[in-house]
């Protein structure tokens, strides 16, 4: 029967944003993603303007898949890691393709995590995964409610596993968090993506 | 929420109109700009936003200017600016004058570092800096060269990761939460309304800088504005794009050097 049957979309991108004490468990997704993934995967986390490439050296020498720090209008791949450059929104141009903009700070961030998200609502709808992950502010709660109101998937880290448990609380009060998961968990289901 | 299909009306309007034209502007940042102002005026629907654009002028000077992002600071990534320093400005002070142009160059910031870099070097008596931006309001605050004293701390910063030896606060005047620069630095700097869009060339330069102001526009557009600014470089000319934008995309690029892993390129 028609109405019996679930309909799982593919997905196409998996966002993980994250702030203070986010980098370690994002060390560790990247660096246990499935080398044949089929997703983009997109990092957004909220850092110092200063450590300017480090963190993508950091996640290359960890990660299988290829890492690129995104530049105005890149191209997105499949089985590829792209982490949003410090001081600048990261947005999706359309579906492939990223777009930057160094307008004003959203939740005192840049890059905002709700920014990336509202824009991947819009671009890649229901083929979208977006992950929450430890942060001390709000930042990524209103950006989960725009991918779930365009029927993408919403995790957030179980409050339990982060160091900072203050941003995956406000979106599990706030947003509707699909799934609440612990670091494993999360590998485990981008690997079966 | 303004639909994508609106975001088009807007901008169909602004060109039969007003003779705006953004069609090569970057949707995804756009369409943010569009629905920001929409919530922030309060309009109760889109037809009276669209409205409004259509018949009141003043409104359409408010709409010009929000849209377009204005975001900018001095010294902002220190590393650039140090390269400038080192490696471009030597190359260029043999010149019995020196012509720059900032293209996109919103209140100034970006300006008046440049104009301490010459002064350091003790150039800016030959030089000429032309400033230029499409919306009239942010070049009148520049040329008043006048910014808000709580981001000195963060500037001086700035300066001094970009190789700078003097006392930062010696540049500038303070006066209760504002600075003014000093006034020799704006008798070096022409200010004028140049739309990238549709004007031409107007001059030659040893140094074009045009930050953070391609990544606003499409491929089509980023091309006609390397062509622009190619017209407008001679051989062993540089230019300066913000930290994330490239020239990869453009015609032009063979032509280029690109100097080290900043994003400066040389004329060749
Ligand atoms: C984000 S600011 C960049 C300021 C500075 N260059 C920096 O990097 O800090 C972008 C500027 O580009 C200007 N701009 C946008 N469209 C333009 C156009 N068609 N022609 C000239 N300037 C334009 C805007 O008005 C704005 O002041």
């Amino acid at each position: 029967m028609e109405e019996n049957v679930i309909i799982h979309p593919t997905c196409e991108l998996v966002i993980i944003g994250g702030s203070s004490g986010s980098l370690d468990i994002v060390l560790k997704i990247i660096s246990n993603i499935r080398k044949d993934i089929s997703a983009a995967i997109v990092v957004v986390v909220h850092r110092k303007t200063t450590s300017d490439s480090t963190l993508s050296e950091l996640l290359s020498v960890r990660s299988s898949l290829p890492v690129k720090e995104v530049e105005d209008k890149d191209t997105i791949l499949r089985g590829t890691v792209y982490l949003a450059p410090p001081d600048y929104h990261l947005l999706f141009e359309k579906k492939h393709i990223f777009a930057l903009d160094y307008s004003e700070k959203v939740n005192y961030s840049r890059p905002s995590i709700d920014v990336t998200f509202d824009s991947a609502a819009e671009a890649y709808g229901s083929n979208t995964v977006a992950i929450l992950l430890s942060g001390a502010n709000a930042d990524g709660t209103n950006g989960l409610k725009a991918i779930h109101q365009a029927s993408g998937v919403t995790i957030a880290q179980s409050p339990g596993t982060a160091s900072f448990p203050y941003m995956p609380e406000q979106a599990i009060l706030n947003a509707p968090v699909d799934y609440q998961m612990s670091v494993e968990e999360m590998i485990e289901y981008i690997n079966g993506k | 929420m303004i639909q994508d299909e609106e975001v088009e009306l807007l901008i169909n309007d602004l060109f039969e109109l007003y003779g705006y034209d953004f069609t090569g502007y970057s949707r995804a940042s756009l369409k943010r700009r569009v629905n920001r102002l929409f919530i922030l005026d309060s309009f109760p629907s889109f037809a009276e936003f669209r409205y409004r654009l259509t018949v009141d002028s003043s409104y359409l000077k408010r709409f010009v200017e929000e849209i377009t992002v204005n975001v900018t600071e001095m010294f902002r990534d220190p590393l650039f600016y140090k390269t400038l320093r080192e490696d471009v400005i030597p190359n260029i002070a043999t010149k019995p004058f020196i012509r720059i142009w900032h293209a996109g160059c919103s209140t100034g910031e970006e300006v008046f570092s440049m104009a301490i870099l010459l002064q350091e070097a003790n150039l800016l008596n030959k030089a000429l800096i032309y400033a230029t931006d499409i919306n009239p309001n942010v070049l009148e605050k520049a040329r008043k060269g006048i910014f808000p004293l709580s981001q000195m701390k963060q500037y001086s910063e700035n300066y001094i990761l970009s190789g700078g030896k003097q006392d930062f606060s010696s540049y500038y005047t303070a006066n209760y939460d504002r600075v003014k620069f000093d006034e020799s630095f704006a008798t070096r700097m022409i200010f004028s309304t140049h739309n990238l869009v549709c004007d031409s060339s107007f001059n030659e330069f040893d140094l074009i800088l045009c930050r953070n102001v391609l990544i606003y526009f499409d491929i089509p557009l980023q091309n006609r504005v390397f062509e622009l600014f190619d017209a407008s470089l001679d051989t062993l000319s540089y230019l300066a794009l913000g930290s994330k934008e490239t020239m990869k995309f453009s015609g032009v690029t063979s032509n280029y050097k690109q100097f080290g892993k900043e994003k400066i390129w040389r004329k060749m």
